[in-house]
């Protein structure tokens, strides 16, 4: 098995035909895409014709050193961002501008409406985005606040909350939302060590709870491994799509094959660039 | 050879809950609290300078110059059943509250237009750099030849007072809104007076209170100094006019009077109204820096 994985990760096989395949029914498709920032005296090009595309379900890791635009290409499909070539479709529709159909994690912790409880935060675009009446909202804000495991902070207001109980009522919002993908930006990488095992432990359950679809951003290879069932591989400076490593959730811990294949990524990812960040 | 070794704290009960939520959350002393109300504080500290005031004007014993707070507090009383200390009030407060009101009001209609067109940031950052600096009692004899002797005029210089420190401060405010918050407002689909309204306006809050009580400063004083230039208009002046008044009838205690009145008013709105409001927002929310 880890054979096969070993096969996926080879850059130059695989790749066209599994984009063929899902062309036609995929949830995201990102078709060669450049994104670039205009600068007062330059234009800095952060992506360069990435393609990649994401099923209902999937859990999507874009995993790349620093720099090599993974926030920008989940700012793009946030719809924050419009592409300079290239397109980007959800559900067979061009993404345009922000929506409540792709709700968004962010690293930051001031995330939060500081003016309303926990409760009124996950609520609250409930209310507005999805026009719920009031009790329905309540409801099922509650329930997922519970399956965050903060039902004791419920009428908490976000400062006097944790870090990491901050992302979680984040993790809460978006999800309660029910979108068709959640984008998550480096959700846990503002936690100490300790707290991001733990969450990232709880977005697993989470998933298996209600197999949302997630595209998740970060740059530890451990992470990627650990949460993801496909990683797309970055390299930098502009980004480009390295490779697409697949099958990841079948990876395990006790046997070495996560070890094995953190370290094939990892030669992947530095080796003939030469050098590491 | 040793191998590693976890060892328990005594008391240690496997994943002990804390069923009481006092074990974790304490409260504070009562005496901690009252201290920690920092109007309570305030208000002692008034009661010593009153003190001292009314030693100071017994040793001095001269009425003309300065009446004790004892004189003082009398004719504030009777003046107050006589009914005439109230219409004063009234009258200011009237006025005040008008130009406050519209001042503000013109200052959200300009600060929205600011943030959503960029004509309109031009515009009020032109205009709030040239008439900010302007005292707006200087406008007052302007004022009197467009609108003669009147409330008219007067509500005119108000909203000059309050219009450009509410607007600066609440432009300031919105452009201060962190870029993830104003993402997060966009990822809700808000756009426009939605949005501005239900995320830039309490993002923005303590800016924008801050404003507030600046112009709130602005325009009580410039109304009490425009009162004692010419004070009455249709035969009912304000409190401004009977510090004047009184003080050309000699009747400083009057006078005195008449400056409690003011320092008073002053004092509740700035420390009861706005501090209310205040705690019941941005201390609330954790957002007062
Ligand atoms: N607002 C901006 N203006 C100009 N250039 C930017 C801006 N934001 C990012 N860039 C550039 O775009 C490139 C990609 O940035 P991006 O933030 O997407 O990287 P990243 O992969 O998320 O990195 P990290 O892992 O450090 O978060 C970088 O070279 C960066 O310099
Ligand atoms: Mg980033």
């Amino acid at each position: 098995m880890l054979q096969a994985i070993q096969q996926k990760i080879d850059p130059t096989a695989g790749l066209p035909d599994v984009k063929a395949a899902s062309e036609a029914r995929s949830l995201l498709t990102v078709d060669q895409v450049t994104l670039r920032y205009k600068t007062p005296n330059l234009l800095i090009t952060a992506t360069e014709d990435v393609s990649f595309s994401v099923e209902r379900s999937d859990r999507f890791v874009l995993l790349g050193p620093s720099g090599c635009g993974k926030s920008t290409l989940l700012k793009a499909v946030g719809g924050y961002m419009a592409p300079v070539s290239g397109s980007i479709h959800i559900n067979g529709r061009p993404v345009k501008k922000p929506g409540a159909d792709r709700m968004m994690v962010f690293q930051e912790f001031d995330q939060l409406l500081p003016w309303k409880t926990v409760l009124e935060n996950v609520m609250f675009p409930l209310i507005v985005a999805r026009k719920l009446p009031r009790r329905e909202a309540e409801a099922r804000a509650r329930e997922y606040i519970d399956k965050v495991k903060l039902t004791r902070a419920t009428d908490s207001y976000p400062h006097t909350l944790s870090g990491g109980m901050k992302q979680r009522v984040a993790i809460a919002r978006g999800m309660a939302m029910q979108p068709d993908i959640l984008l998550m930006d480096e959700p846990f990488a503002a936690l100490d060590a300790l707290t991001r095992r733990q969450m990232q432990d709880e977005l697993l359950q989470l998933w298996e709870d209600t197999r949302f679809t997630v595209i998740f951003v970060t740059h530890s290879i451990a992470e990627a491994i650990k949460i993801s069932n496909r990683i797309l591989l970055l390299s930098p400076h502009p980004g480009r799509v390295k490779a697409e490593v697949i099958n990841v959730d079948r990876a395990r811990q006790d046997d070495g094959s996560a070890a094995a294949l953190e370290r094939d990524i990892h030669n992947l990812l530095f080796s003939e660039s030469g050098h590491r960040e | 050879m040793p191998s590693p070794q976890i060892i328990l704290a005594a008391d240690v009960t496997t994943n002990r809950q804390h069923t009481n939520v006092a074990e974790v959350e304490q409260r504070l002393g009562s005496l901690e609290l009252i201290l920690g109300i920092s109007a309570v504080r305030k208000t002692v500290l008034i009661i010593v300078l009153a003190i001292i005031w009314q030693v100071y004007a017994s040793y001095l014993d001269n009425p003309l110059l300065f009446p004790t707070l004892s004189d003082t507090l009398t004719t504030l009383y009777d003046r107050f059943v006589d009914g005439t200390l109230p219409s004063r009030i009234w009258t200011t407060l009237q006025v005040l509250i008008t130009g406050y009101v519209a001042g503000t009001l013109l200052a959200a209609i300009l600060t929205i237009l600011a943030i959503n067109t960029r004509i309109g940031t031009d515009f009020l950052e032109t205009m709030t750099a040239m008439f900010n600096p302007l005292p707006a009692i200087s406008l007052l004899p302007l004022a009197l030849i467009w609108f003669g002797l009147g409330a008219s005029s007067l509500v005119f210089v108000l909203i000059h007072s309050v219009l450009w420190a509410v607007a600066l401060n609440t432009h300031a405010g919105f452009l201060g809104v962190s870029r993830t918050l104003r993402m997060v407002g966009g990822n809700y689909g808000l756009t426009g007076l939605s949005y501005v309204m239900r995320i830039l306006v309490p993002a923005a809050f303590p800016s924008i209170l801050t404003g507030l009580k600046i112009g709130w400063a602005f325009a009580w004083r410039t109304l009490i100094a425009a009162e004692l230039v010419f004070g009455v208009s249709s035969g009912q002046g304000g409190l401004g006019w009977f510090i004047f008044e009184n003080r050309n009838l000699l009747d400083i205690p009057a006078v005195f009077a008449g400056l409690l009145t003011v320092i008073i008013i002053g004092l509740i709105v700035e420390n009861l109204v706005f501090q209310t409001i205040e705690r019941h927002t941005i201390q609330k929310w954790g957002m007062k820096e």
